[in-house]
């Protein structure tokens, strides 16, 4: 914990049997986006605020703010991210492959001293508890 | 550092035990009495819950008389909740049902 506050990312990447354009729907259309994400009144227009909306629990309300930061059709998407105190920044990429679509999701801004992480921690851990559960699992 | 990080993930596992570390960030510091009270389980059992609580250090404890009271460290969870391996959990759980949509999907 002495080291100096940096930000680390997360990435996960998936090859996908589809083409970009219908992976392109799937992440910028609304009622498509719902059904594998979250509600949300997104658009695909740079600088539009939106909202994903989970269930709330105790200590969290379930709202993620976003705000559109980059339309690239059928290659790049990005927004922020902000909840539970931490701000984070969330890009897709797709990149066409033989069989179908290399799906990249890479998460910024993660801090990695107190500071936000701790905000989140605090409030927020009640609501991840169940996937903290699965991290527990993965750990046997 | 990965034996610590385990031990707060497992301590945190188990419902009982979220409830008292809940209860103890929420009220603050409470004695095995109050907490057993709330719990609605057997004091030995807040006991050994509150042990494994200690041994993740995500509660404290201090004898004053016949009573010791405990409270919670929530700052125990700063270094040790990795939100990233938090939302890698969340992802690639999105990542499933987002295929599932695509295969529903007319091509």
């Amino acid at each position: 914990m002495t080291d100096a506050p940096t930000t680390r990312a997360l990435v996960i990447e998936r090859e996908m049997a589809h083409p970009p354009e219908k992976i392109w729907r799937a992440l910028t259309e609304g009622p498509l986006i719902a059904e594998w994400l979250m509600t949300n009144d997104f658009r695909p227009v740079v600088g539009h605020r939106f909202s994903f909306r989970a269930n709330p629990v105790a200590n969290w309300n379930g709202v993620i703010e976003c705000e559109v930061l980059v339309v690239e059709p059928q290659a790049r998407l990005m927004y922020s991210w902000g909840t539970l105190g931490l701000e984070t920044a969330v890009t897709w990429t797709l990149t066409p492959t033989e069989g179908g679509t290399q799906v990249r999701m890479e998460q910024t801004g993660f801090s990695s001293e107190g500071g936000a992480n701790y905000k989140g921690a605090k409030y927020g851990w009640n609501k991840f508890i169940g996937n903290m559960e699965r991290v527990v699992g993965g750990l046997e | 550092m990965q034996a610590v990080t385990d031990n707060v993930f497992r301590a945190l596992a188990d419902p009982t035990r979220r409830a008292i570390f809940e209860h103890l960030s929420r009220d603050g510091e409470q004695t095995v009495h109050a907490l057993t009270y709330r719990a609605g389980v057997s004091q030995p059992a807040v006991s050994k819950h509150l042990g494994v609580l200690k041994r993740a250090r995500l509660v404290r404890c201090r004898h004053a008389g016949r009573e010791t009271h405990y409270s919670a460290q929530p700052q125990a969870l700063a270094p040790l909740v990795d939100w990233m391996s938090v939302y890698g959990a969340f992802w690639r759980d999105r990542f499933d049902q987002l295929e599932n949509l695509l295969k529903r999907m007319d091509p």
